[in-house]
């Protein structure tokens, strides 16, 4: 009865939405911004990749938010880890050589990978976030093939903040000399070349670091734990 | 390509109603896992590969990783 009637619940709910979103064509740009960054994009930041020249030229800002709220999150996150006082060291189970030695070997390709990602930002697809994870998945596959081998906690908590600490100096850099937060102070260049679009690369390889260092410690954590 | 894309839409459907209703949580976790990586499929073929890189590496990837160990935790039936 009662699964009865959250289904016509939500039949009616979903009903309501349908009928709201029926009038909004689909694909159609209502609003002329989208195009002023297509026309205007390579040439005001000198990012090829539009994406990145909004998320971290003309939205910069929100960007910096965005990165505070992973802060966050991976500090909650040691908070409640730190509570758990029964560290059950059971024993660990022993990787096979062969699984040890695959991981091994895929490790640095996977970090290479990843930096690639974060350098590429400006001119292919992906950029700091994206870097920054696939650099963590890389160091979850490190766990799983060994997990004895501990990663330096200290050290990747001072490339985390090194790395948060560069974005806001780049950012007040830009208040100093041209006149608002995150201004764009370096040297366009060449459109298409790996020096180029300004402060762009420079603050994505540090949210690249960071973002790794964030979420490979977040993975150190849990699994330490378990 | 209509049909490849409503396949896969399907696809996604059938995990998200798998993940509810299994009561073995580690099943639940791999058919979500497979919902975010259909879904970064689909931002790929939406012509949004920025989206589908972060999809595949932080939903597909980082996501299912932190859940299974979260379930090694705790309990894995419900």
């Amino acid at each position: 009865m009662r699964q009865l009637v959250s289904f016509i619940l939500i039949v009616i709910i979903a009903g309501g939405f349908f009928l709201c979103l029926d009038g909004i064509p689909f694909g159609i740009s209502k609003t002329s911004v989208g195009d002023y960054y297509k026309e205007n994009g390579v040439e005001q930041t000198g990012a090829v990749n539009i994406v990145t020249a909004v998320v971290l030229n003309y939205r910069g800002f929100d960007t910096l938010g965005e990165v505070t709220i992973l802060f966050i999150a991976a500090l909650g996150l040691g908070a409640v880890l730190s509570t758990v006082k029964d560290k059950t060291k059971g024993e660990i189970t022993p990787t096979s050589l062969i699984l040890w030695a695959g991981c091994r070997f895929l490790f640095p390709f996977i970090l290479l990978f990843g930096a690639y990602i974060f350098l590429h930002g400006h001119l292919t697809p992906g950029g700091g976030f994206q870097g920054g994870a696939i650099i963590a998945s890389g160091f979850l596959l490190r766990y799983l093939g060994c997990p004895k081998k501990r990663i330096n906690k200290s050290c990747f908590t001072a490339i985390e903040s090194l790395g948060g600490i560069i974005f806001i100096i780049v950012g007040f850099i830009g208040l100093a000399t041209g006149g608002f937060f995150l201004f764009n102070f370096l040297p366009k260049g060449v459109a298409n070349t790996l020096l180029s679009a300004g402060i762009i690369p420079v603050i994505y390889i540090a949210i690249g670091f960071k973002v790794g260092a964030e979420l490979a410690g977040i993975i150190d954590g849990l699994i330490e734990e378990s | 390509m209509i049909y490849v894309i409503t396949f896969m839409v399907l696809v996604m459907l059938a995990g998200a109603i798998a993940a509810c209703r299994f009561k073995d949580l580690l099943n639940a976790v791999i058919a979500s896992c497979l919902v975010s990586l259909m879904a970064s499929i689909l931002f790929y073929f939406l012509q949004a590969p920025d989206v589908a890189m972060a999809e595949a590496s932080i939903g597909a990837a980082l996501v299912t990783a932190i859940f299974v160990i979260a379930i090694r935790r705790t309990e894995r039936q419900e």
